[in-house]
């Protein structure tokens, strides 16, 4: 389970001065469920999911993930997170293998039970071929494949997507959005953020559209439809963004 | 902190940083390379000098000695030197090392010399240049020679004995045992080249765990794990350490091959550039390093992380490896001494006591303190390590 409340992110930069990045922004996503962020570039999707993953601290508000306070325990937060973003790079001079076992030692599983989660996700991703060569020389697909295994090795309760399909051709995007399926199928809580209007349509429960740092609208998609009265997702969301930069 | 996370996270890149090639060359090959090449380069230019200087039979004006021509002709017969005639502006071919030396035969010289009445005979060189003062050397061993067979000679026309001349004789006997004296020629330079290893074997990794890992996006992988930061932040200055004392280990291991070498005969030259160091003493030198090593890789992890790319880090470390060699080199001048003041001055501090601890003399309070106020140094450079590694405007700078 996710729960944000009030979470609000203000950076100071020395040109731009302050910047509210995200503003008070609070929602909630059930086990089970893919609740998807969409906003345009600078809207804030990043920031929020790092907050949510306790790689940022927020300003103000807070959040439960897992079932643990992000501010208070986001260490616990991060045993039962999984974040794949398109700025979480792969070791190049590790392979594989090594950087998901790295990644299950660092999550404090035991040796046999990583070798046994490794050959499992193996199976399921499909890494056989490239499990045991150096991370430099991957394609695009490939090492997205080993990101995921990667987030996957202990198991998370919730996952957290950043634009996880940015850069990836038709057929690795698509095993992207098949594997985030089935986390929903696995009963795992899911985050998604994307600035893809057809990801959103084909993936997310609930969407939340989000601006400037701020939460302007939230519904399923049919809910998002009715308000509007547009069928189409791009539509919706210029809608919904446009009306909010004339107001 | 998590003593497993540590070991997880150093081991973790200690691998990966084997696996790239520069750090294994700042790390092994520059040190296991460095002492033997800089050893067999000084020996060999520095012999070779020599003895091209010493194998050259030095050029000599002879100015004046018209009315002396017993004198003038033994000099153009010695084999030790080749006299020229008299030229117009000598001391211009002096200057242009055209020839080594003029030697001033003064008026009546053959005549003065019977009678124990010669004018001085002058000598003009070039102070400070080796093969002049070569030749220097051989034209006053001539006239000394001169002058004992003049003194001879009138001592055997009074009838008295030829012991005379020398009544008694003055010996020199060195009382520094070899490698004392291997101390001072060679103490200053090894304190040097550890620094020196000490430092650029943390440079590389040090860039490459902070500012290396921001730049390829594996920071934010790496800080998704649940691994505390302290954790993570102590295993890559692990790490660093292990790259710096590797570094100055191996150093000292090829110092040492070269050594067994040298003793073993494979050249009089090498062993004439590296004298036998003490061994106590090198065991002092490894024991002051290592707070300084420590300080070095928690300075360059802190100053590396703030930077937001390789390049940008190398910009900011290339100087930082001026204001280590200025204490370094002010420490091998020959008039600074340790003080309780100087004791206080990081890397200087090292520099001057390793040179004392070479010679084999042990200020144990200073020691103390060096030791003392290094680790202080180190203590505040790592704890600061870890204060920068919590701030998330530094790890995600912009
Ligand atoms: N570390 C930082 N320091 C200063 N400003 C930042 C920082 N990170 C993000 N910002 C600013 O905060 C705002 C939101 O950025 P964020 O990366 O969260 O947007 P995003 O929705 O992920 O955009 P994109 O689609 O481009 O990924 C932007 O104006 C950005 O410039
Ligand atoms: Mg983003």
């Amino acid at each position: 389970m996710i729960e944000a409340r009030s979470l609000t992110k203000t950076f100071r930069d020395k040109k731009r001065g302050e910047i509210r990045a995200v503003e008070d922004l609070s929602f909630r996503v059930e086990p089970g469920r893919i609740y998807g962020l969409l906003g345009a570039n600078g809207a804030g999707k990043t920031t929020a999911l790092r907050l949510l993953a306790t790689l940022l601290q927020p300003t103000s508000g807070t959040a439960t993930v897992a079932g643990f306070d992000v501010v208070a325990e986001p260490a616990r937060v991060r045993a039962n997170v999984g974040f794949l973003a398109t700025s979480t790079a792969l070791y190049g001079r590790l392979t594989a293998r090594e950087t998901i076992a790295y990644f299950g030692r660092l999550n404090g599983l035991p040796d046999a039970e990583i070798a046994a989660r490794i050959q499992r996700l193996a199976d399921e991703l499909d890494l056989h071929e490239f499990l045991d060569r150096r991370c430099e020389k991957f394609s695009t697909g490939m090492k997205q494949k080993t990101s995921i295994a990667r987030t996957l090795i202990h198991d998370p309760a919730v996952m957290i997507f950043d634009e996880p399909t940015l850069g990836l051709d038709v057929m690795a995007a698509r095993s992207v959005v098949r594997f985030v399926r089935e986390c929903r199928a696995r009963g795992k809580t899911v985050i998604y953020s994307t600035h893809v209007m057809s990801e959103v349509e084909k993936l997310c429960d609930t969407i939340g559209i989000i601006h400037g740092g701020r939460l302007l609208a939230e519904d399923t998609l049919a809910g998002l439809r009715a308000r509007t009265g547009e069928q189409d997702m791009e539509e919706i969301f210029v809608r919904i963004a446009g009306t909010e930069a004339v107001a | 902190m998590n003593g497993k996370n540590i070991a997880t996270v150093y081991g973790k890149e200690l691998r990966d940083s084997l696996r790239d090639r520069r750090t294994l060359l700042s790390m092994i090959i520059i040190p296991l390379l460095v002492v033997p090449v800089l050893v067999y380069a000084v020996s060999r230019i520095g012999s070779r000098a020599y003895a091209s200087a010493r194998e050259e039979i030095p050029v000599v004006m002879l100015l004046g000695g018209a009315d002396s021509p017993r004198t003038v002709a033994a000099l153009r017969q010695s084999p030790r030197f080749r006299i020229v005639s008299e030229a117009a502006g000598y001391r211009q071919l002096i200057s242009d090392k055209k020839i080594r030396a003029a030697v001033q035969i003064p008026p009546g010289f053959d005549a003065g010399l019977g009678a124990g009445a010669a004018r001085p005979v002058v000598i003009l060189h070039y102070q400070g240049e080796l093969k002049s003062g070569f030749a220097v050397g051989e034209i006053e061993a001539f006239f000394r020679d001169v002058r004992e067979k003049a003194v001879t000679a009138s001592l055997a026309a009074h009838g008295l004995p030829a012991s005379l001349v020398t009544p008694f004789a003055v010996q020199r006997e060195n009382v520094a045992p070899p490698e004392k004296v291997g101390g001072n020629a060679i103490g200053g330079l090894v304190p040097y080249l550890i620094i020196m290893l000490c430092f650029t074997g943390a440079v590389y990794p040090a860039i490459d765990l902070t500012a290396g890992e921001k730049e390829r996006g594996t920071m934010e992988t790496l800080l998704c794990s649940p691994v505390a930061r302290v954790d993570i932040v102590l295993g890559k200055f692990f790490t660093v350490l292990t790259s710096s004392l590797c570094a100055i280990g191996l150093s000292l291991l090829s110092m040492a091959l070269t050594m067994a070498l040298a003793g073993a005969g494979i050249g009089a030259t090498v062993r004439g550039a590296l004298p036998p160091l003490d061994p106590l003493g090198l065991a002092g030198v490894l024991a002051m390093v290592l707070p300084v090593a420590v300080l070095f890789s928690a300075l360059l992890l802190t100053i590396a992380l703030c930077a937001k790319s390789s390049k940008e880090a190398q910009t900011y470390l290339t100087p930082l490896a001026f204001v280590v060699l200025l204490p370094v080199a002010v420490g091998l001048l020959p008039g600074i001494e340790l003080n309780s003041r100087l004791a206080l001055v990081p890397i200087l501090n090292l520099s001057l006591v390793c040179k004392e601890m070479l010679s084999g003399v042990w200020h144990w309070n200073y020691i103390a303190l060096i030791f003392g106020s290094t680790c202080a140094y180190a203590g505040v450079a790592l704890a600061l390590a870890v204060r920068m590694f919590n701030r998330e405007d530094v790890l995600f700078r912009s």
